[in-house]
């Protein structure tokens, strides 16, 4: 086993901080959007997110995705419970990144564990009651995220194994949360009364998404696991090429369709660029990343304006049309222009005389749909027996903040 | 002339535009206000203290309008605002002496359309 980089340690530390400043800035995000009086709600389910599935992760989380699992099909599943409390975790490197500590390497992926559940609360926005919130992260953690974590990333996983390329999360962490959103706001009904959105401040919505497009280099470059080499700053380029293309092609889409581009389809763009580029971005070199950039708003306007609009699901704020859609073209991205020119541990893509690879991409993402779908429609159903998913009609007219939580986000008076 | 004054909740504000215009009233001032009737309002907690009785948001909605057009836009009013819980509002009418429009100096009942 290697030695000790310091170089790469500085930067997968580094990034581990930039990735859980990803999950306050998607609160923003979130926040912004959704009506004043639930704003609040918003923003403690993110907190929420970051207290009670980083204690999941080192009570068990990380060793169920991340552990050797048993020799039988299971073990290509779920890893195993030996790293309770982080035990066998600790300062030498692991098989994972041979050049960091094994808790920086846990840490880094705790923070895609975070923010994997938090991504959806914006299809469920605006209904849900904390406390069937709560239950929903740590179970959801533990039946959902572990388990396809472990089959796309750890060494054994049935996805790593069939050669599926996913370099920072567009299967694990945006198709996941995608296809969760889509199943939660199915199995929890529309909102009550106009179904329109209200957004009561587009400025915080801005400041949180351009605070995700900081923390997502840290998702994406800091998947090298390792400073040196090329690789960190490729995928550093790419990301950021990849959300540029994004953002200026829905707003160009905007500026044909509606007459006038706006501030929320840039970042929507942005936010679907960063997504789309995710799986990617350690694959493709900068024509990958523009052609993954200007088509992910295509597929994520059209998801957003017509798909939703037709079916009438109330994803409030569009996680399965942007991660979800987001995430299984980012997949397929990945399988038409991923080459070995850029990562010689990767593969070639379809443009790179390897077709297969489509394929392959198309398997994973069936995978990560059937059971995350399968997993959150089961999981959702056991908390709405055990405590109800939605607040009451009453509760939802007054706001999240007000009858979940007994604090307002504004005054009118001082 | 009459001067309508309704205090209603923020979340049947759109329902009470829709009944407005289905009466052909069009010409509306909202603003947003603070209050409480018998509910008392709402407890808040700050570092976990416990205040009572904050106000809770209300819409207040403006409407000047001529004699044959008060009854039906009370009715759109309740139309719109009832859900037969406690917190769905008041609605207060009162005489108008004056009514001027600004851009043309019309006065009266012509003011008001």
């Amino acid at each position: 086993m290697d030695a000790i980089n310091t170089g790469d340690t500085a930067w997968v530390l580094t990034s581990s901080a930039l990735v859980m400043l990803m999950t306050p800035g998607l609160a923003f995000f979130y926040g912004g959007l959704v009506r004043r009086k639930n704003v609040l709600g918003i923003l403690i389910q993110c907190l929420g997110a970051l207290c009670i599935v980083s204690l999941q992760w080192v009570l068990g989380g990380y060793s169920l995705a991340f552990g050797k699992g048993s020799e039988s099909f299971i073990g290509g599943i779920i890893g195993n419970l030996n790293g309770f409390l982080l035990n066998g975790v600790g300062f030498e490197p692991s098989p994972y990144a041979t050049t960091v500590p094994h808790q920086a390497f846990m840490i880094f992926q705790m923070m895609f564990a975070i923010i994997t559940p938090a991504l959806a609360i914006g299809a469920f926005a605006e209904r849900m009651k904390f406390s069937a919130y709560c239950l929903f992260l740590i179970l959801w953690s533990f039946f959902v995220y572990d388990p396809i974590c472990h089959m796309v990333w750890a060494f054994g996983g049935h996805v790593r194994n069939m050669g599926a390329l996913d370099f920072a999360g567009g299967t694990v962490v945006h198709l996941n949360a995608g296809v969760a959103a889509l199943v939660a706001c199915l199995v929890m009904g529309k909102r009550h009364g106009p179904s329109h959105l209200s957004t009561h401040n587009l400025p915080f919505a801005v400041l949180g998404a351009c605070l995700l497009w900081f923390g997502w280099f840290g998702f994406n470059a800091g998947s090298a696991l390792a400073a040196g080499g090329g690789l960190a700053t490729s995928a550093f380029v790419v990301t950021h090429v990849a959300t540029a293309a994004a953002g200026l092609s829905w707003a160009v889409i905007e500026w044909i369709k509606n007459g006038k581009p706006t501030t929320l389809g840039v970042i929507t763009g942005a936010v679907a660029g960063l997504v789309a580029i995710t799986p990617a971005s350690g694959f493709v070199d900068v024509r990958g990343a523009i052609m993954i950039g200007l088509l992910v708003s295509v597929f994520c306007f059209f998801a957003v304006s017509v798909i939703k609009a037709k079916f009438g699901y109330d994803d409030t704020l569009d996680v399965f049309g942007v991660h979800g859609v987001g995430g299984m073209w980012g997949a397929i991205g990945t399988g038409l222009f991923a080459t070995k020119a850029v990562n010689s541990g990767g593969a070639d893509g379809f443009f790179y005389g390897n077709p297969a690879q489509v394929l392959i991409q198309l398997k994973a993402v069936g995978i990560t749909i059937l059971w995350s779908g399968f997993g959150s429609f089961i999981l959702l159903k056991i908390i709405d027996v055990m405590v109800g998913l939605r607040v009451s009609p009453e509760e939802e007219v007054l706001g999240l903040d007000l009858t979940q939580h007994h604090e307002r986000a504004y005054t009118i008076l001082e | 002339m009459k001067l309508i004054t309704a205090i209603i909740q923020p979340h049947r504000l759109e329902e009470v535009k829709k009944a407005l215009y289905e009466q052909d009233v069009n010409l509306i001032t909202v603003s947003e206000c603070l209050g409480h009737g018998r509910q008392k309002g709402v407890d808040e907690f700050y570092r976990g203290s416990k205040e009572t009785g904050n106000l809770l948001r209300k819409i207040r909605i403006d409407i000047a309008v001529n004699e044959d057009f008060v009854d039906r836009t009370i009715k759109a009013v309740i139309k719109g605002a009832r859900t037969g819980k406690i917190g769905d509002g008041k609605i207060f009418v009162v005489d108008l002496p004056r009514c001027i429009r600004i851009r043309t100096g019309d006065e009266g009942p012509l003011a008001i359309g």
